[in-house]
C-alpha cells in the first residue's frame, strides 16, 4: 500500500515549494528547488512514470540546479525584498478556488474507467510487442505513434540551444582569430576552478564521472527493454559533462569536448531524425513509417527506425545540454573581454 | 468521503500550480520568477502523470509472460511529460539567458527598478 508514502512525499513537495516562496536568499532557493525536483522524481516512480522520473531526476535535481546557479553567480543571489501585497495572494486564492471547483468533475485518483484509459492507450498497449517487439511502451509511443510529436520537440530544443548561444556567446568569437588562441585567451584570466583542489570531490567525481557516462549509454541501448531512451540518456550524458566541467573547470572540458563539435552533434542529432523519416519516405513508406526498413519482418524495420530515431534524440540532448552549460559557464570571461574593448 | 478523497492528487497539483503562480505575480526578481515557473511547469507535469496512473497497475514495460492479464498505467501521459521536462529545461535555460543579458544592461534583475529605467528613458526622450 503506497498511499500513506506518497502522501508524506507530497508534504514535503509542499513544503519545499512554500520555502522557495518564502525564502530571500536565492542560492538556498535554488538548492531547495533541486531537492524539490527530486522529490519529484519519486513522486513519478510511484505513480509507475519510471521514464518520467528518470528525466526529471537528471534535468531538475542536476542540470537545472546547476544553470540558475550560473546565473546567480552572473547576476545577484540577493532578492530585494518588497512590502507584502495582497492583490496577488487574492488572485492567486480566487484561481486555486476555481480550479479546486473544477476538479469536483474529475475521475478519481487510479480509476481504471477513467476517459483518459479509453481512447488510444489499450491500442499502444497491445500493440507494444504485436507491432514493434520492444517492451517499452513508453518507447514506442515516443518514437514512433508520436513520432512527429517528438520530432518537434526535438527541434523546440534545437532552437532554444540556438537562442542561448545567440545570447551568451555573441562577441566571444570575433576576439580570437582561430579557435585555439581562443581557448588559450580564455585560459589566461580564467582562474583554476577551485573544487579541484578538494581532495573528496575530485576522487569522488573520478570514479563517479565514468559510470555516469557508462550509465547513460545503457539507458540509451537498453531504453527499448526496460526505463530509458534518447531523453534519458541526453541529459544524463550532459549532467555526467556538466560535474566533469564543474569539478575540473570549464577550460579541461572544452578540451575534452570542443564547442564546435557540440554544435555540429546538435544539428547532427536533429537531422539523423529528420532524415530517418525522409529514408522512409524514398522507401517508399509514409514519413516516419519505420516498417519499409525491413522488407520480410515489419516489426524488424520499426525496431530499426526507432533505434535510429532514438539515436538523434540522444545525441542531439546531450549536445543541446553541454553547449548551454558551456554558454553560461563561458559568459563571464566574455563579458571581461568585451570591458576592455 | 472516499468519493471526494480520491480527488487528492488533483488538490495537491492545485497547491502546488497556485504556489508557483503566486511567485510568479509577486516577486520582482526575474530569478525568483523563474524559478516560480518550473515549480508551475513540475505541478502541470504531475496533473499529467498522475492522471495516468491506474489502481493495481504496473509500469508500462511489457514484461516476458505478454500483456495478459498485466494491468498498465497510461504510458500516453509518460511520453507527453517526457519530453516535456527536457524542452522545459531547454526554455529555462534560454529565460535565465535572458535573465543574464538583462543584468548586463540595466544592473538589476529586480523588474520594478528595471521598470522605472524604462520610464525614465522614455520621459527624457531617450529610446
Amino acid at each position: 500500500m503506497a498511499f500513506p508514502i506518497e502522501v508524506v512525499l507530497f508534504l514535503f513537495l509542499i513544503a519545499s515549494a512554500i520555502s522557495v516562496a518564502l525564502l530571500e536568499d536565492l542560492f538556498a532557493a535554488a538548492m531547495i528547488t533541486g531537492i524539490f525536483s527530486l522529490i519529484s522524481a519519486g513522486l513519478f516512480t510511484l505513480m509507475d512514470a519510471v521514464d518520467v522520473a528518470f528525466t526529471e531526476a537528471a534535468v531538475g535535481a542536476g542540470i537545472s540546479t546547476v544553470l540558475v546557479l550560473s546565473t546567480l553567480g552572473l547576476t545577484t543571489d540577493r532578492e530585494d525584498q518588497r512590502a507584502f501585497h495582497l492583490f496577488p495572494l487574492v488572485v492567486v486564492l480566487i484561481t486555486g478556488a476555481a480550479l479546486l471547483y473544477g476538479t469536483l468533475d474529475m475521475p478519481l485518483y487510479g480509476d481504471p474507467s477513467a476517459p483518459i484509459h479509453g481512447h488510444v492507450a489499450p491500442d499502444y498497449i497491445v500493440g507494444a510487442m504485436k507491432d514493434f517487439g520492444i517492451p517499452n511502451i513508453v518507447t514506442n509511443v515516443l518514437a514512433s505513434y508520436r513520432g512527429y510529436d517528438t520530432l518537434g520537440e526535438t527541434v523546440v530544443i534545437f532552437t532554444a540551444t540556438i537562442g542561448v548561444l545567440l545570447l551568451l556567446t555573441a562577441g566571444g568569437r570575433e576576439r580570437g582569430a582561430s579557435k585555439e588562441s581562443e581557448g588559450q585567451a580564455h585560459t589566461a584570466h580564467e582562474p583554476p576552478s577551485p573544487m579541484r583542489e578538494v581532495v573528496v570531490l575530485r576522487l569522488v567525481s573520478q570514479a563517479l564521472i565514468p559510470l555516469i557516462l557508462l550509465f547513460a549509454f545503457y539507458v540509451q541501448f537498453h531504453g527499448d527493454f526496460g526505463p530509458g531512451g534518447g531523453f534519458q540518456a541526453g541529459v544524463i550524458f550532459g549532467a555526467g559533462l556538466v560535474l566533469y566541467g564543474l569539478i575540473f573547470g570549464l577550460e579541461t572540458l572544452k578540451g575534452v569536448v570542443p564547442p564546435a563539435v557540440l554544435e555540429a552533434g546538435l544539428a547532427l542529432g536533429v537531422l539523423l531524425y529528420g532524415g530517418t523519416g525522409v529514408a522512409c519516405l524514398l522507401l517508399g513508406g509514409n514519413y516516419l513509417d519505420y516498417a519499409v526498413f525491413d522488407h520480410h519482418s515489419a516489426a524488424h524495420g520499426r525496431h530499426l527506425g526507432i533505434l535510429l530515431v532514438e539515436g538523434g534524440v540522444g545525441i542531439a540532448v546531450t549536445c543541446a545540454m553541454t553547449l548551454i552549460f558551456y554558454a553560461f559557464g563561458g559568459r563571464s570571461s566574455i563579458r571581461n573581454g568585451g570591458a576592455s574593448q | 468521503m472516499s468519493a471526494s478523497l480520491g480527488l487528492w492528487n488533483y488538490w495537491v497539483v492545485i497547491v502546488l500550480m497556485m504556489i508557483g503562480l503566486y511567485i510568479v505575480i509577486a516577486r520582482d526578481s526575474l530569478v525568483k520568477k523563474v524559478m516560480g515557473l518550473n515549480i508551475f511547469q513540475v505541478s502541470v507535469i504531475m496533473f499529467y502523470v498522475s492522471m495516468g496512473k491506474v489502481d493495481g497497475g504496473t509500469a508500462p514495460i511489457v514484461p516476458e509472460g505478454g500483456v495478459e492479464g498485466v494491468v498498465f498505467s497510461n504510458p500516453l501521459p509518460h511520453v507527453l511529460m517526457l519530453t516535456a521536462i527536457v524542452v522545459g529545461i531547454a526554455t529555462t535555460a534560454l529565460a535565465l539567458a535572458l535573465v543574464v543579458r538583462i543584468q548586463e544592461r540595466y544592473g538589476t534583475v529586480e523588474e520594478d527598478e528595471i521598470r522605472d529605467m524604462d520610464f525614465r528613458d522614455t520621459e527624457h526622450g531617450d529610446p
